[in-house]
């Protein structure tokens, strides 16, 4: 009887191509030796050494977290390859036309706007490719307004004062086994800066891709923004598909001064596993924006569908009055796939607000967990929150859990939390079929009027690329 | 249009429809009364496509086609309309969207104009008019808060938009007040034309007093134990259906 929504539940997975590149690594393991071929690998400064070398062994020190609900073998740390980078003259592509035909065509065929593309999109992008951001586009016309949009490496190279001040500042190096690990072997990332006053004049994007087999992707996310500046910042990701797990274990950083705002976008679509369970991304990710300022502003709004294993809670620390933080998510998970996603409010400062809607969705033998915690401190006098947390199950071996926890220590706060859970059955889309709507386009169009809340808040690009994207990961119409 | 030759089904194993008959001509309305747990409800289902009912014998041509090896949503492409007893609510789906996709995938397998969003706008403006319905339902989710007349309505208004050639109304009048079944029955009257065919099924005759049926049969334990002209309806509003098991019992209508 569930034998339609077995069939369009079951796709295959279309980013799974390996691009044939010499890489330039570093043995499989984890030393100090290891971290200091890194980091002199990259020319680091001495400071950034010792940042990373305090941060491994802080995290010797720690165990795996277990408390997600969320079931995989451990990775062994000894046995990933902790520096990958593409072959090239120098470490750095002075220009597109250095970059490797190879790789030019990965992102073509990955949809990646750089070149002319961006130019039409309007979307200037970081691309990091294994380890080594491959190019930035647009970087000269932002400069011109002082924004500052580079690979991580770059920034601690051009800009080490601005690396200095901020790295860490929202996720200290000893956060968590995650973010020490990170914070001890990151390789490179995306680095913005936007000055005072200034507002971005177009969307920044980055496309995070894992294409090496043994290696694990460490990158590092630092976006600034000062007093009165705004930026909205998109990130993609997908990776090839192979039969053992790859770790990806980032750390984003967001920082806005007074009545600054950043807006944080994910399309996240690593490789999932097999329907079997085999293979597939560990995706590890400390994410967290730390409204400082007086009204500032900070939105994360991610599109998870990807991942053997998701563990991530993107979080607002609102620490200056008045300042908002929002979450908006769409989960989707579907043959063995895990995810344990959410996110934090932390409210310490005064009038300060924070949204939470949450939309997960599972399929198939799938177990999908909303993890949120909304906290107010005691000194968030008038603090509000509003949450709204909803599961969608397709099929009857799925599974979704809410768990929100909520600790309140002022009394003028108002906290609100909804939660529903609906089911995708043969009775819905047996309505739209008799309406003439084949199952495929009937499952699409019911998760995409689930998910509508989530998607209005998504640059447009965005929102029609997660659109069908959802549409892709549920229905049989690519193979 | 629709033959109907010896059809049984069955659900999760047990017989719910044990050997119907059933002839069906363009321009004709029939009605398919009978007791609950009859299996009225699940010949329409059977004809729809309903996924959880297997067809277990029998044959049905639709317009000269084995109706079985069309997927439901071919079916629906084809012509065949169910209104039904329980329509679903979906959030976030706004209803003009749906019956726009719904209108653009019969126009597509019929090799018509698809409408855009505009055009559409004009088309189903016309349509709601025929069903008495506010504009605000088109703009709000498919079903989502609707009344049970409202949810009604909203069959029929798509009835009305996808242009069947075979409407089956499951149970039409439950959950409707007298006014709005005078409505929704004027409604279906409307659409009936020489090239379309009707079949009502119902538990109550009294939507039969406003959509007049020529033929009615009584439905009960799958089979059809009697078929009859409308007068059956109004003998069947005064006597119950017990005589006409009796009757069959008695007089070995198999």
């Amino acid at each position: 009887m569930s034998t339609t929504l077995n069939v369009v539940t079951s796709q295959e997975y279309k980013y799974g191509f390996v691009t044939d590149i010499e890489a330039d690594s570093v043995a499989a393991g984890l030393n100090e030796d290891v971290i200091r071929f890194i980091s002199a690998k990259k020319g680091e400064p001495e400071w950034l050494l010792e940042f990373r070398l305090k941060a491994y062994r802080h995290w010797l020190t720690l165990a795996e977290p277990d408390w997600a609900k969320v079931d995989y073998p451990r990775p062994d740390f000894q046995k990933i390859v902790y520096y990958s980078a593409p072959k090239a003259k120098a470490p750095k592509y002075a220009s597109m036309d250095e970059v490797d035909p190879e790789l030019k065509r990965t992102f073509e065929k990955l949809g990646v706007p750089i070149h002319e593309q961006a130019a039409l999109a309007g979307v200037a992008v970081d691309v990091v490719f294994d380890s080594v951001s491959v190019t930035t586009t647009y970087k000269e016309k932002l400069a011109t307004v002082g924004i500052i949009f580079c690979s991580f490496s770059e920034a601690v190279r051009e800009h080490p004062e601005l690396v200095k001040k901020y790295l860490g500042s929202v996720v200290p190096a000893a956060d968590n086994f995650y973010a020490a690990l990170n914070s001890a072997v990151f390789t490179d990332g995306s680095f913005v800066f936007i000055p005072k006053g200034v507002t971005c004049p177009m969307d920044l994007s980055t496309y995070f891709r894992i294409n090496n087999k043994e290696s694990g992707q460490f990158e590092r996310t630092l976006i600034v923004a000062e007093e009165g500046a705004s930026v909205s910042y998109l990130e993609g990701c997908t990776a090839p598909q192979f039969d053992t797990n790859q770790l990806h274990a980032a750390v984003v950083e967001l920082v806005a001064l007074d009545h600054a705002s950043i807006k944080y976008s994910t399309v996240q679509n690593w490789y999932a596993g097999d329907k079997n369970g085999v293979g597939g991304i560990f995706n590890f990710v400390t994410k967290r924006g730390l409204c400082k300022g007086k009204g500032s502003h900070i939105s994360w709004t991610q599109v998870e569908t990807g991942s053997a294993i998701t563990w991530k809670y993107p979080s607002c620390i609102l620490l200056g009055d008045d300042s908002i933080g929002e979450f908006y998510s769409v989960a989707l998970t579907n043959h063995k796939q895990q995810a344990d996603t959410g996110t934090k409010m932390v409210h310490i400062g005064r009038n300060t607000k924070s949204t939470i809607v949450s939309k997960g969705i599972s399929a198939g033998d799938s177990s999908n967990s909303y993890r949120g915690l909304v906290k107010v401190q005691p000194k968030a006098e008038g603090a509000r929150n509003f949450s709204q947390c909803d599961s969608m199950l397709i099929g009857h071996t799925c599974s979704a859990s809410t768990f929100p926890y909520i600790e309140v220590q002022n009394r003028s706060a108002k906290v609100e939390h909804e939660a529903t859970t609906s089911k995708i059955g043969e009775e819905q889309l047996f309505y739209f079929q008799q309406r003439g709507i084949p199952a495929e386009e009937a499952i699409s169009m019911i998760i995409n009027g689930f998910c509508k809340d989530v998607f209005r808040e998504l640059p447009m690009e965005f929102a029609v690329e997660a659109t069908k994207l959802l549409s892709l990961k549920l229905e049989g119409s690519v193979g | 249009m629709l033959s109907i030759k010896n059809l049984t089904a069955s659900i999760n194993g047990t017989p719910v429809l044990k050997g119907i008959d059933l002839e069906i001509r363009a321009g004709e309305t029939h009605a398919i009364m009978g007791p609950n747990g009859s299996g009225k409800s699940t010949l329409g289902k059977v004809l729809a496509g309903h996924p959880a009912y297997e067809v277990t014998g029998g044959e049905v041509l639709f317009e000269g086609q084995n109706l079985f090896e069309m997927e439901a949503d071919a079916r629906a492409r084809a012509g065949i309309f169910m209104g039904f007893q329980h329509p679903i609510e979906v959030p976030g789906v706004s209803n003009a969207s749906f019956l726009r996709l719904a209108y653009n995938k019969k126009a597509e397998a019929e090799g018509r104009d698809e409408l855009d969003p505009l055009e559409f706008d004009d088309f189903i403006h016309e349509k709601i008019k025929v069903v008495a319905m506010k504009e605000e339902f088109l703009d709000r989710s498919l079903n989502e808060g609707f009344s049970g007349g409202e949810k009604k309505r909203n069959e029929i208004l798509q009835m009305a938009v996808l242009e069947p050639k075979l409407a089956i109304l499951d149970e039409l009048d439950s959950g409707l007040d007298i006014d709005a079944l005078r409505v929704l029955g004027d409604a279906v009257n409307k659409l009936q034309r020489a090239d379309r065919a009707l079949l009502i099924i119902t538990h109550f005759p009294r939507i039969l007093e406003i959509i007049q049926p020529q033929f009615v049969h009584v439905l009960s334990g799958g089979r059809i134990l009697k078929s009859s002209g409308k007068e059956l309806a109004l003998e069947l509003e005064e006597r119950g259906y017990d005589w006409v098991l009796a009757e069959a019992a008695a007089g070995g209508a198999r």
